[in-house]
């Protein structure tokens, strides 16, 4: 019941701009357009939802079948102990969504690690490099496209700057 | 060139603490712009322990990465085993007997204990507290010894599979428990003792990198530290898995959010779990196993000769490794049907449905296969929420499989705790953090 009430709320303030996903497993999943990230999650994270909790941000590789990425975002709210998940395509011709770092202070380094693995750019972050992969990797290791075993080529020895 | 090298001021000392420094333990990289020994900015680089976890995952079946979780928290396996197979369990609708449930509960509460021990015994000997570090690892040790004797290894257990557990208690798993925890509750009165109230110890840790209730909510923090700065949320309590409903324990709070409340907390979670641990085991249900645990039967090559001519009834004696696993035990630890778990070992050596079964389950595409979907569960590991989120695509590998990593929250807040405080200061907050390698950079 209570998953209906966060639904209620959101279809109420943003009409035809979200979807319902029906899950077997009982989660709520909603499904977003990619511009209207910023003013959904702020709507979310405030009242009267309060999910003040941004519990995981991650991506996943669609492209050899619907040709795009899936971002899928996790958030928890304390206080009506939900969890809800919203998800949110982003095209093969425009690798980029808004970053979050603005509402919640995690998705800075989750950003960083979808760029990292994923090569999506996030419009606003404020600082978009690599995370786990060092300065002069080639591709996007989680992609669908990345072979399991690739070598990578050697990289020069970094100068020394005063 | 790093963010840090553009920002700073050109009158300050640059200086790295890390990726080899004995108290950045698990690689990490702190680079620090001083002002005298007060810390203005800081920089955290992480990754020097990626190892493609996550690639490596879409490419094993969902039984054969198992022993990869292992690895992500090396201080408390057992709890990385238990989020990933709940995880599978809830994608495919089973439900594990309830012995095993209650055997479950007893490993990860012992493997949470043994986590906030590594914790905190790294963070007071880095403080100099040596006496309380060997006091810590004492404790560790009698639960590792535990561990060892029922899962038959230490760190590296695989011990929780998907339906169940691989085997069931050792018979005598009493007394190693018992021992586990009188040696556990003395060492947690003498650490008491000796830094409650310490001078020093609550110099170098009260008010030092305080968390704030929003800060720790904003920044994602979970498990110990977020319970620190005031914010009750316990994955247990929350969203009830296995039997913790049926059992009895508090979830200890701090008041402040700084290094001595995460210091508190711990401790008080560590007599909590030793009660958990005692109210499960007084009401686990008893084998129904008619032989007994590891009864004697005849070796397996007199059963597959036996086989050869009749049907072979007896039990047969597994190998040590497999004990605890027999055919008659498997009700009380496994769920039924082929589908899901390894096959007995008597079957598959001695008759050839058996046999097939375990192909079946083994050969590549065939195994486990979820229904399409994507699932998200998550448990309380010692650091925190500890999540799974697994998408399957109908196939016997997962599509794209992600760990939601408590202290990936907690050391991105690293920044910002150490901001104003001395280089001393970073080291017992480091510690606070419990920050894993193996489960950060994944």
């Amino acid at each position: 019941m209570e998953n209906k009430k966060v639904i209620d709320a959101l279809t109420k303030a943003f009409p035809g701009k979200v979807t319902e996903v029906p899950d077997r497993l009982g989660d709520t999943i909603v499904r977003i357009e990619k511009d209207d990230l910023l003013i959904i999650m702020d709507f979310l994270k405030n009242r009267p939802c309060e999910f003040t909790m941004l519990l995981d941000l991650t991506c996943v590789d669609y492209l050899s079948s619907k040709g795009c990425f899936e971002m899928v975002y996790h958030l928890f709210s304390i206080s009506s102990n939900k969890r809800i998940r919203i998800k949110s395509e982003v095209r093969k011709n425009e690798l980029d969504i808004d970053s979050l770092s603005d509402l919640w202070k995690n998705a800075n380094w989750l950003e960083r690690e979808v760029f990292d693995m994923f090569g999506i750019n996030f419009k606003g972050h404020p600082d978009m490099r690599r995370l786990f992969m060092y300065e002069g990797f080639e591709g996007y290791p989680l992609c669908k496209d990345y072979p399991l075993r690739k070598r990578q080529p050697k990289i020069p020895l970094r100068k020394i700057t005063k | 060139m790093n963010r840090i090298q553009k920002e700073a001021r050109k009158e300050s000392l640059l200086i790295n603490m890390g990726p080899s420094h004995p108290a950045m333990h698990g690689t990490i990289r702190i680079m620090l712009e001083l002002d005298g020994e007060v810390v203005k900015n800081s920089e955290v680089e992480v990754g020097y322990l990626h190892r493609g976890f996550e690639k490596t995952c879409e490419h094993k079946t969902y039984f054969n990465l198992l022993p990869y979780t292992d690895r992500l928290n090396y201080v408390s396996p057992l709890i990385n085993n238990l989020a990933y197979v709940m995880t599978m369990e809830k994608m495919l609708e089973i439900e594990a007997p309830e012995r095993a449930q209650y055997i479950r509960v007893i490993m990860s509460e012992f493997s949470r204990i043994s986590d906030h021990l590594t914790a905190l015994a790294a963070m007071t000997m880095e403080c100099g507290a040596f006496t309380v570090f060997l006091y810590y690892i004492q404790a560790r040790e009698e639960i590792w010894n535990f561990i060892e004797q029922t899962t038959g290894a230490r760190m590296t257990t695989s011990y929780i599979r998907i339906g169940g557990v691989r085997a069931d208690l050792h018979p005598d798993f009493k007394g190693l428990m018992d021992k586990a925890i009188k040696v556990t509750r003395r060492v947690l009165k003498d650490v008491k003792g000796l830094l409650n109230k310490n001078k020093i110890w609550i110099d170098r840790t009260r008010d030092v990198a305080v968390a704030n209730p929003e800060m720790a909510v904003n920044y994602g923090f979970t498990g110990p530290c977020l319970r620190a700065s005031g914010v009750s949320y316990d994955v247990r309590k929350a969203h009830p898995y296995l039997v913790y409903d049926q059992l009895e324990f508090e979830v200890p709070l701090g008041d402040k959010g700084d290094n001595f409340d995460r210091y508190m907390v711990r401790m008080k979670e560590m007599e909590q779990s030793l009660k958990i641990i005692e109210q499960a085991v007084e009401k686990m249900p008893a084998s129904s196993s008619r032989a007994g645990l590891m009864a004697k039967g005849i070796e397996p090559d007199e059963a597959i000769k036996a086989s050869r001519t009749k049907k072979a009834e007896e039990r047969v004696n597994l190998s040590p490794n497999l004990q605890g696993s027999e055919k008659d035990v498997r009700p009380d630890i496994l769920v039924k049907g082929k589908k899901y778990t390894v096959p007995p070992k008597e079957d598959t050596y001695t008759n050839i449905e058996g046999l097939i079964n375990h192909f079946k389950f083994f050969m590549s595409g065939h195994g486990i296969r979820p229904p399409k979907g994507d699932v998200y569960f998550s448990v309380e590991g010692g650091n925190g929420e500890l999540g799974f989120y697994i998408v399957s695509d109908g196939t016997d590998k997962p599509y794209r499989l992600h760990l939601r990593a408590p202290c990936f929250h907690i050391v991105s807040a690293l920044e910002e705790m150490i901001k104003g405080h001395y280089i001393a200061d970073i080291i017992p907050t480091f510690g606070s953090t419990n920050m894993i390698g193996g489960e950060l950079d994944r």
